[in-house]
């Protein structure tokens, strides 16, 4: 005999329109059925449908994306999280996901429950997350508004992660006006676990009990399907959460719970609760092992009384887990469930129906096929259009002659900048300056692992405990260069992430990304996806860093009618040989050679000096070409590998100049350098973001050795000039010393705050 | 010797300190769960830092209920050795097994970054062997790490000779500059009169290990060590 | 007029408070196992000039939902007393 599902409640056409779901796609599900939904099945589509679940609108390109490479465990898509093989029998698992949307509703719990949430995914898979990191976009930095956010999302961030004990230990933060609506909130967690004891969300072994653990289910993040309901009065509105409120101290409990769960034979599959709930892990997990799954709603611990089983179903309360438990281990759980006070209930179990059916109080309120649910299987997938922005022809205008150039001996026109001047500006830009203000408010160096604290380098290092390496990792993106050119800012973003591991002495391993951009039904924005897609997919075969996983953002908008730059945030991992310490930015000793290792380029596009100098909004993205870029890096690798150098730092935004003056500055030395080349500009020597060059230090008398060892690598180098006490020196003007910097650089975020 | 270091739900340095007494130290650790009464004979109590049941209401105030704190608070009063880092410092003042209170720093941020402290006296398990001129780089991350007490207390911590580090600067000078949290005095480490429970906010046991670069805070654990072999 | 406000903040109801959920935890610890569901909020006491009393409730409510508390996630209520 079949079971009846709930006839109560049959869904509407305007109903699913209200969920979000379109009008085929609501003919879709009434054909998958063979019926019409009813409101509760209606809201389980609705939300794994939803962009964020199904990458509907994504997954065409996203497929396109290298994902194979030697130490890949797992294909991307297939895990929460990527793994790579790390050898000495441990796998790295490392994440980044977006929270740009509750972030900008509530800063402080937005942020947190983003930090949360990568590092259930981290720890879901059977990894213990060991270092986090997060890129930020805000507005002008100017407004009150801004000021808000920045210090809400930064003091989310610390708060979770400090409580929840895992150092932050990278990141990157840009300032810029098309974020001022939309900030941009994106997390990443790298956590380490042995090689086949990592966990899958999957639901095998027909009659194995479901369990929910962690915290109690609320009506959170459920204000959309409970408008459609209809059947909202204004008192239950009042009781609705529009935020998620975070609990690091609970989530830590629930880690070491996990990782005592794991240390038992008892776990079959396991999955965190994040977008849409226990629909999407039930549904996610039971679908990819071709099983189903009984679900008794009613036996879900509830925070709130009286809630409904869609309620219970689409809650997005935070810190809950799902796990399946092989038979028989029942009583060791919740042993392990009780000693971290954790609250827990057997929900349901694993069937052989490959339906996922939910019941409540008895009834069987939703009855659905779990593969037509799921990514991969019978979520919609969509081409969507897309045609060239028009702003392009604005940025294919640019020209560098109707730029005046900055004069360093003495200006040759009155509409020159001295370059003085504008090294002092650039150095208190809040997209330059430094990020104490921020950084100091996370623990960076909890778990006695972060190897860059006091040996800063490009990427941050953190020692992996019990085995003779390290892990470099970092988040990159200019997403102006991106917005200038969608293809070549990609492969900026992926070539600048591995020039920050190879210039701190690692070796990039792999990529995980956060891709944020506008509405993707918009074709301009949707043309910025492909061709940001098609330059990564690029860059990453070009190092041989397979892409992971990671997330889509979509409808992030500066305005109603403008995206936020297109930002395809990278973080990237790579390993690094511990028989020698890593290598760091700073310069080290008074007399040392400096070396510009890469092409100078008469080059000023989208740099942070064009457009706080000179104001252009427009221009292309600065010069870059990925073969030589390759080079570069193996240059640097072999020069480090050769112990030649004493520091190594890339040049990135603010140019040569900032470059420089963050190598300095960290003992307090100077520099005094020459520009040989007349044909350069001195702007585009100083300040220029031409990519591709990199800021190397040597010992005077191995000078001789370095270049031996370049020569036939087909990179330029130029030997620039010496390192100094403390004075800067340009073709032997005065920049002034290095203290006339130091407090400016590192006090204008606070000021700017203030 | 044999050290316990304690977990209570929230910690999160306890596997730091477990770490530098064992590996650095060679030292026989056991960890004591929150919920069990017994010491296991250890020679010294060391509560880490972390945010102990989430450091709701105030910093340390749930852990101090603890039941095996209980048990660590008998242990103090009969001479046993204790010694708190940052939330351990801060269940230390709310048990009252040392004087003085831990308040939000005066900047309301969190705050983590290097400082440096200078060691006040050698007499103390923590302390014997510091070099009293020479100003410790020791890392420390709190929200409330500002020592406060009233005057009468400080007074009998300067008789007693109970404070035991102050925040200095690279030169080893103590100067409103160098206090990160606004402490009383600059105080960042203490111990009770009777010289068996220390605490303090910065953490030494995050400056150990040269492959992190920095190894100042190596002097504390050898006093440790020294002194509990003295004592043998 | 000087009047003198005592503003209670507390988290919205159907909001998760884990402060209240941990201070509730150990309430066994101190061997009162019977009580249940603490909530923490805030207590905000301060002094203004009004008119009259309706400009004074006012002034509070703006500073309430302006300032003191998270509209988002919490509610307010006030009393006013008249100081002279």
């Amino acid at each position: 005999m079949t079971e009846q599902v709930s006839q109560k409640n049959l869904a509407t056409v305007e109903q699913a329109q209200q969920l979000g779901l379109r009008i085929e796609e609501f003919e879709k599900i009434k054909e998958i059925l063979g019926r019409t939904p009813n409101f509760t099945e209606l809201s389980v589509y609705s939300v794994m449908w939803s962009e964020h679940c199904s990458y509907k609108n994504s997954i065409v390109w996203l497929k396109t994306l290298p994902k194979e490479g030697d130490k890949m465990l797992a294909k991307a898509g297939e895990e929460n999280a990527g793994l790579i093989d790390i050898g000495d029998g441990l796998a790295c698992a490392f994440k980044i996901e977006s929270h740009n949307h509750p972030s900008a509703l509530e800063p402080y719990q937005g942020a947190a429950t983003g930090v949360g949430g990568i590092n259930r995914d981290i720890f879901s898979m059977g990894a213990r997350p060991i270092a986090q990191l997060n890129s930020l976009r805000f507005g002008n930095i100017n407004h009150e508004r801004t000021k808000w956010l920045v210090k809400g999302v930064v003091k989310g961030i610390g708060d979770y992660g400090n409580a929840f004990g895992i150092p932050t230990v990278g990141g990157e933060v840009y300032f810029d006006d098309c974020y001022q609506i939309n900030p941009l909130v994106n997390a990443m967690s790298v956590g380490i676990a042995k090689v086949g004891k990592t966990v899958s969300a999957i639901a095998e072994g027909v009659g194995n009990p479901v369990y929910i653990y962690g915290s109690s289910t609320g009506k959170d993040g459920i204000h959309g399907a409970a408008f459609a309901s209809k059947d909202i009065t204004e008192d239950s509105a009042k009781d609705l959460p529009s935020v998620q409120v975070g609990d690091p101290f609970w989530e830590k409990l629930i880690l070491e719970a996990t990782m005592e769960l794991l240390e038992t034979d008892g776990v079959v599959g396991m999955q965190d609760m994040g977008a849409a709930g226990i629909t999407c892990s039930t549904s996610e997990m039971s679908a990819k092992s071709g099983t189903g799954m009984k679900v008794w709603l009613d036996k879900v611990p509830m925070r709130q009384a009286d809630m409904k089983d869609w309620e219970i179903l689409l809650s997005e309360s935070q810190e809950r887990m799902l796990v399946v438990v092989r038979k028989g281990f029942e009583k060791q759980f919740e042993q392990i469930f009780e000693k971290w006070d954790l609250t827990y209930a057997q929900i349901g179990e694993v069937t052989d129906t490959a339906r996922v059916q939910y019941y409540m109080h008895g009834e069987l309120v939703a009855d659905i096929p779990g593969e037509s649910l799921v990514l991969g299987g019978g979520a919609p997938v969509y081409h969507r259009e897309y045609e060239e922005p028009t702003y392009l022809k604005e940025i294919a205008k640019f020209d560098i002659q109707t730029i005046s150039d900055v004069f360093i001996e003495k200006a040759i026109n009155q509409n020159q900048k001295s370059a003085v001047e504008v090294a002092k500006a650039l150095a208190t830009h809040p997209n330059i300056c430094s990020r104490n203000w921020i950084y100091n408010q996370y623990d960076s160096m909890v778990g006695t692992i972060n190897q860059s604290t006091n040996a800063p380098s490009d990427a941050a290092v953190v020692k992996v405990k019990g085995a003779r390496k390290s892990i470099a990792m970092t988040v990159d993106c200019n997403s102006r260069y991106i917005y200038a050119d969608p293809f070549k800012g990609a492969m900026i973003a992926v070539s600048e992430a591995a020039r920050n591991i190879v210039c701190s002495g690692g070796d990039p391993a792999a990529v995980t990304n956060c891709l944020n951009f506008g509405n993707p039904y918009n074709k301009e924005v949707y043309w910025q996806f492909v061709h940001a897609i098609k330059g990564m997919g690029e860059a990453c075969k070009r190092f041989d860093t397979p892409v992971t996983g990671g997330n889509v953002s979509f409808y992030n908008q500066s305005s109603d009618n403008d995206a936020v730059f297109p930002t395809p945030t990278i973080g990237m991992v790579g390993l690094v040989d511990a028989s020698k310490p890593h290598m760091t930015l700073d310069f080290k000793n008074v007399g040392d050679t400096i070396y510009l290792l890469g092409q100078s380029q008469n080059d000023i596009a989208s740099s942070q000096y064009l457009v706080s100098q000179h104001g252009v909004q427009y221009s292309p993205a600065p010069y870059f070409n990925l073969e030589e870029e390759y080079a570069l890096q193996q240059a640097v690798k072999k020069a480090i590998a050769n112990n030649s150098l004493l520091s190594a730092h890339d040049c990135s935004e603010g140019g040569l100049f900032i470059a420089l003056l963050e190598s300095a500055m960290y003992r307090g030395l100077g520099f005094d350098i020459v520009k040989s080349d007349e044909s350069l500009r001195n702007d585009a020597f100083l300040f220029g973001e031409a990519q591709s060059r990199v800021v190397v230090s040597v010992n005077t008398a191995h000078a001789a050795n370095l270049e031996q060892i370049i020569a036939g690598l087909g990179v330029s180098f130029q030997k620039i000039g010496t390192v100094t006490s403390g004075d800067l020196r340009i073709n032997g003007v005065s920049f002034g010393t290095i203290q006339d910097y130091k407090t400016p650089y590192q006090t204008a975020l606070t000021n700017y705050l203030a | 010797m044999k050290v316990g270091v304690v977990i209570f739900p929230g910690s999160n340095c306890d596997q730091d300190a477990v770490y530098a007494f064992q590996h650095e130290f060679s030292c026989e650790v056991v960890t004591l769960w929150h919920k069990d009464h017994d010491l296991q004979g250890v020679d010294l109590v060391f509560l880490p830092g972390g945010f102990s049941y989430g450091d709701y209401l105030r910093s340390g105030a749930i852990a101090r209920f603890s039941p095996i704190m209980q048990n660590v608070i008998e242990f103090a009063g009969k001479g046993g050795l204790v010694f708190g880092v940052c939330n351990g410092f801060q269940v230390l003042c709310e048990s009252g097994l040392l004087p003085g209170a831990l308040l939000r720093n005066t900047s309301v941020k969190f705050n983590c970054q290097n400082v440096f402290i200078k060691p006040q006296t050698n007499n103390s398990l923590i302390t014997n062997q510091l070099d009293l001129n020479k100003a410790l780089k020791i890392p420390i991350a709190h929200g409330e790490g500002r020592f406060y007490c009233d005057e009468q207390t400080l007074a009998s911590l300067k008789t007693n000779d109970q404070i035991l580090f102050t925040y200095c600067n690279e030169q080893g000078i103590v100067t409103p500059e160098s206090n990160p949290n606004g402490s009383l005095e600059n105080i960042a480490g203490i111990c009770n009169h009777t010289r068996n429970v220390f605490g303090m906010m910065p953490h030494p046991e995050r400056a150990v290990d040269a492959d992190l670069y920095n190894t100042d805070g190596r002097g504390l654990f050898e006093s440790v060590l020294q002194l509990a072999s003295a004592s043998r | 007029m000087k009047f003198k406000a005592a503003i209670t903040i507390m988290p919205h109801d159907a909001l998760l408070d884990p402060q209240g959920k941990a201070v509730t935890g150990s309430m066994k610890n101190i061997g009162l196992p019977s009580i249940q569901n603490v909530r923490v909020g805030k207590h905000i006491t301060l002094e203004l000039e009004a008119a009259n009393e309706t400009e004074a409730k006012q002034s509070v409510d703006n500073a309430c939902t302006k300032l003191l508390a998270n509209m988002i996630m919490e509610r307010y209520e006030f009393t006013l007393t008249q100081q002279s």
